[in-house]
């Protein structure tokens, strides 16, 4: 027997993607905030084999994209792309994670057969989350993007990260392709000899280079020797064209590189993609050097995904970036530039971001820094940020969130002069008030938030008015 | 003030172990030690980096599983009698997390190996598979000592050691006896991240006084107002520490609790 959507009856999975989507809805109703889990837990209740089912009724399967910086962007350049292309997406858009999150995006737009093309799945997966989603999902492609220091309170060590990481790649099979940012000495190791295939990309750039790996990075040292690697260019973090002086290895040659960055503004860039087919120059309303490695891991997954590089490339011209990624909003006159920061090595690029259109930081900025779980309980990260670089500049610097001394104490010690500290407390709608009140009128200025204070912040925003509603991109 | 002479600080392994912002602690010295007129020298000693003759003062940092076997070696064996020598010598010292798991006589892993520290501390510990994490506040001779521990070797003293202080809140050493560190002479060592100095400059100032009295017995550090630091103690001092919203904010507050259950940045 075959049910309405074309796939044979399955009475529990329809009762759980039908009782997830009541929740889905009613918490939209009764306004409790979308992007819950809730959907997620109840459909696993119902059919503990939900996930499988659902992700096995995808035609061309499902993409995850994990890593420390840059999958929820990564994913949503993926997306656009493959939705440019006529596929119909299934896309964690709202950042949903988790194992309950993937789950409850899959029940809200579970596919059905013989409309809006075919179906694939672009989730956007956490890196605790990575090894259970691997092991259920079977996945065509994994994006790996990068692995930095993050919320060791919850992960406690990249190591173990990596380690849980590899025994779930090691079940993969050939069917599966692993598009893996070559640039990060950890991610090659972590799929050298694996069965599934392996297509790397990275950097190949002379302009925007580091003159040394910076304190907040990963110090990674070679798995053979265990001496630090030394590099030909570093470009972020530990990310770079690495070799090891002692034995030799090196970065493996790259299948997908990006070329002649351009970086122009806080909203634009463009760069040129090589390899795999593509010589094609991008332009994206995405700041920064870590964007333009989210590009071009995106167009690597698309390339491998079968989409044309002009679709791709018009696809990416009209990208608008995800929200508090780097947004711009007009709040009582003020031009407020949202960027998240949510650790070290995130946070030194955002500011080198500023400080490359912004010479010598002469705006001013609000720094956001809460503690709660999604933030990392742990505020020590922010003593291996680069907030030295501040001190020199003569602009007000504004502190608040959960530990708004903490950022305040911070400023003080990097040499910050006390008469520009200033501390706005933890309530962040108020404190966006306090810093839009002290910017000049048509002024502008920065706003630094960790994530639980830049989901405030733009809740805060969108409640009058000044921003989309929330989640409801 | 200028022209007051100079403090020099000593980092053992930079690269290797300084993974929860422990180069606060190398900046709070530095910068307190500026504060006063006085030239900081930090000198970075990697591992394969000959130890400085003259140190003020000594740092040593914590670092993943992987890292800190890698250093334990060195420290044992190349650095470990030069850095005793720094010691008796006068020099103070602050170990955190592995750093201060690596001076105690051993750390014995899951397995029952025993690995040799280095023993300037009379501790040892041992592995466990649950990890204490959390806010952690000590009652000590510098008065209330706050931090961020996240560790999964338990430490035990041996007797008649004295603690850097008493559990407040948190769980310290290993969870059971109540205390967190240890002092011995000049040389303290702690689970404490925070960064620990930036947060309590009490026992930066002793540091630096103790490190510097080795060559100038008589010296000062004037005051400071230290008014930021004591502001980063305030999460303490309320039942739900830092988790305070006005009446009005409490729904938007939930909706993000709710929000974050399902959502990893």
């Amino acid at each position: 027997m075959v049910s309405r959507n074309g796939y044979p009856i399955d009475a529990r999975l329809g009762l759980a993607v039908a009782g997830a989507r009541c929740v889905s809805g009613l918490s939209r109703v009764l306004g409790v905030g979308g992007g819950t889990a809730a959907p997620g837990h109840l459909a696993s209740r119902v059919d503990p084999q939900a996930l499988e089912k659902l992700a096995g009724r995808l035609e061309q399967g499902a993409v995850l994209v994990a890593g420390t910086n840059g999958k929820t962007t990564t994913a949503r350049i993926l997306a656009d792309i493959l939705a440019a292309d006529g596929r119909h997406v299934v896309h964690n858009r709202a950042g949903a994670n988790l194992v309950e999150g993937i789950l409850a995006t899959l029940t809200a737009d579970a596919p059905t057969r013989g409309r809006l093309g075919p179906s694939i799945a672009v989730l956007e997966t956490d890196e605790g989350a990575l090894p259970e989603v691997l092991t259920r999902v079977s996945p065509t492609l994994v994006v790996l993007t990068n692995l930095f220091r993050d919320q060791l309170d919850r992960f406690s060590e990249v190591d173990m990260i990596l380690a849980a990481w590899r025994r779930a790649l090691e079940n993969l099979s050939t069917e599966t392709t692993l598009v893996v940012n070559a640039d990060d000495p950890s991610l090659v190791a972590l799929t050298d000899g694996l069965e599934a295939r392996r297509v790397l990309f990275g950097i190949e750039e002379s302009l925007y280079q580091l003159d040394e790996v910076p304190h907040a990075a990963e110090v990674i040292s070679c798995l053979r020797c265990a001496r630090p690697f030394s590099y030909r260019s570093i470009y972020l973090g530990h990310l770079g064209d690495w070799r090891c002086e002692h034995c030799g290895t090196s970065r493996p040659p790259l299948d997908v590189a990006g070329r002649d960055v351009e970086l122009w503004s806080y909203d634009f860039q463009s760069l040129k993609v090589t390899g795999a087919g593509t010589d094609t120059r991008f332009e994206v309303g995405l700041p920064g050097l870590y964007n333009s490695y989210n590009v071009v891991a995106a167009i690597a997954a698309g390339r491998t995904l079968g989409v044309p590089g002009a679709v791709a490339k018009t696809s990416l011209s009209h990208y608008r970036g995800a929200f508090g990624r780097a947004e711009r909003v007009v709040y009582r006159g003020r031009s407020l530039m949202i960027m998240l920061v949510k650790n070290p090595v995130g946070c030194n690029e955002v500011l080198r971001t500023i400080s490359g259109v912004d010479r010598a930081f002469a705006s001013p900025m609000l720094l956001c820094l809460n503690d709660q779980a999604s933030d990392g309980r742990d505020v020590s990260w922010i003593w291996d940020v680069d907030y030295e670089q501040l001190a020199s500049s003569p602009t007000d610097l504004y502190c608040a969130g959960t530990r708004w001394a903490d950022m305040c104490n911070r400023l003080y010690y990097a040499g910050v002069q006390p008469e520009r500290i200033h501390p706005l407390g933890a309530d962040l709608g108020l404190a966006v008030d306090s810093f839009a009140a002290a910017l000049p009128e048509k002024g502008s200025g920065f706003i630094l938030p960790t994530y639980s204070a830049m989901l405030a912040i733009r809740h805060d925003l969108s409640r009058r008015d000044h921003l989309a509603a929330f989640w409801s991109e | 003030m200028a022209g007051r002479g100079h403090v020099t600080i000593g980092w053992l392994y930079p690269a290797a172990l300084s993974t929860y912002g422990d180069r606060g602690n190398v900046l709070a010295l530095a910068q307190r030690a500026r504060w006063r007129g006085l030239e900081p020298r930090v000198v970075k000693i990697d591992q394969y980096d000959p130890m400085p003759e003259t140190l003020d003062i000594m740092f040593i940092g914590g670092g993943q599983d992987k890292a800190q076997a890698q250093v334990a070696h060195t420290l044992t064996d190349t650095h470990g009698p030069a850095l005793r020598d720094r010691i008796d010598g006068g020099a103070a010292l602050l170990a955190i997390c592995g750093g201060y798991q690596l001076l105690c006589h051993e750390y014995v892993t899951l397995g029952g190996e025993s690995i040799p520290g280095l023993g300037i501390f009379d501790a040892v510990t041992r592995a466990s598979r649950v990890r204490l994490v959390g806010d952690l506040s000590v009652r000590t001779r510098w008065g209330e000592v706050v931090g961020f521990e996240n560790h999964s070797g338990r430490t035990y003293l041996g007797a008649g050691v004295e603690p850097m202080g008493w559990v407040a809140t948190g769980q310290g050493n290993n969870g059971e006896d109540e205390t967190e560190g240890v002092v011995c002479g000049r040389a303290v060592g702690s689970y404490l991240h925070g960064a620990l100095l930036p947060r309590n400059p009490e026992l930066t100032d002793w540091l630096l006084l103790e490190g510097l009295r080795r060559r100038q017995p008589t010296i000062e550090l004037e005051p400071l107002t230290n008014d930021w630091e004591r502001a980063t103690h305030e999460p303490f001092h309320h039942v739900h520490p830092a988790r305070r919203q006005s009446p009005h904010r409490s729904q938007a507050a939930q909706r993000r609790a709710a929000a974050q259950t399902s959502t990893r940045p």
